[in-house]
């Protein structure tokens, strides 16, 4: 039997292929969006800035900020389980940075997004060779209580091209 | 003093107008301008700007700057409906992504409000680059009505 390989080996695998992925984003950078990843789960973190305000008289976190937002930890998720399935799978191929294409995504607001960091986590309901389906879900201080949450269908990239 | 013409009206509207938009850090933050507003109705630009990519390879605008742009100027549309709402929130927000926007060229929504009760506004908006007769994206949207209580 194969000897597991050393858990840092594995650790700077993952790590660096999420940066490799999140890091080329400009739009990523320009929001200050993170990732927290634990195994291959991810958590999108909006860390507040006051130009994600959209009423400065409340204050609350603009409706396209948030919308963006989600938008990105839907789109990182599904770029991710792609790149997972190929670094981590049993043919591990080298990780293709092409980007799924956003066919619609529809928001729900649910609460004001108030001036603190957000969080928020994708789930790839289906993932099929051409289309995608994605549900996310933002929260703040409390995870019960989410702020917003979105389903966005993807055009998958065409392999080979 | 004369009655305020037409013209004056419409001047005194845009103006007010483009203070909201200025007022709007995250609007201000992605330079978004206000070209035109009217009952219910609103016009918003944004130029293309590098950090605002969403795929590096092709140099396309991410897709949540184009909602953003979408959400604000629906917002613009419904502050601006004779309903006069002291304030407004978003509901919901759909966007369609019908193509992607040309790298390098501005982006223009302009957002009606088609409906408005006396709590929510009804709203659409499309937006466009340089080819004005192939729209980049659609939205449709539910927007609350804030009245003064």
């Amino acid at each position: 039997m194969k000897r597991p390989e050393p858990v840092q080996v594995i650790k700077q695998r993952r790590d660096s292929a999420l940066q490799g992925l999140v890091g080329r984003i400009p739009y990523i950078q320009f929001l200050g969006i993170q990732f927290d990843r634990r195994g291959d789960e991810l958590t999108a973190i909006l860390p507040y800035a006051d130009k994600l305000i959209g009423n400065p008289m409340l204050p609350a976190l603009h409706g396209g900020a948030t919308a963006a937002f989600l938008e990105v930890a839907a789109i990182v998720q599904l770029s991710w389980t792609a790149l997972w399935e190929g670094m981590e799978g049993e043919i591990a191929v080298t990780p293709a940075f092409i980007m799924p294409k956003t066919i619609d995504f529809s928001v729900d607001y649910l609460r004001t997004g108030l001036p603190r960091d957000a969080y928020a986590r994708a789930r790839v309901n289906r993932s099929g060779r051409r289309y995608a389906s994605v549900h996310v879900e933002a929260w703040q201080d409390n995870h019960a209580r989410p702020f917003a949450q979105a389903t966005g269908h993807f055009l998958m990239p065409t392999p080979n091209v | 003093m004369d009655e305020p013409t037409e013209t004056e009206l419409a001047n005194r509207r845009t103006r007010i107008a483009q203070a909201f938009i200025g007022a709007l850090p995250h609007a201000t933050a992605l330079g978004m301008e206000l070209t035109e507003i009217g009952a219910g109705r609103a016009v918003i630009s944004m130029a293309y700007d590098q950090r605002f990519i969403g795929d590096p390879d092709t140099g396309v605008i991410h897709g949540g700057a184009v909602s953003a742009l979408m959400d604000t100027c629906a917002g613009a549309a419904v502050m601006a409906h004779p309903a006069a709402p002291q304030g407004t929130a978003t509901l919901d927000l759909r966007i369609d992504y019908m193509r992607p926007a040309t790298p390098g060229q501005r982006i223009t929504a302009t957002a009606e409000c088609y409906h408005v009760t006396r709590s929510v506004a009804f709203v659409r908006a499309v937006a466009t680059d340089a080819d004005t007769a192939r729209p980049v994206a659609a939205a449709t949207g539910a927007f609350t009505i804030e009245r003064a209580s």
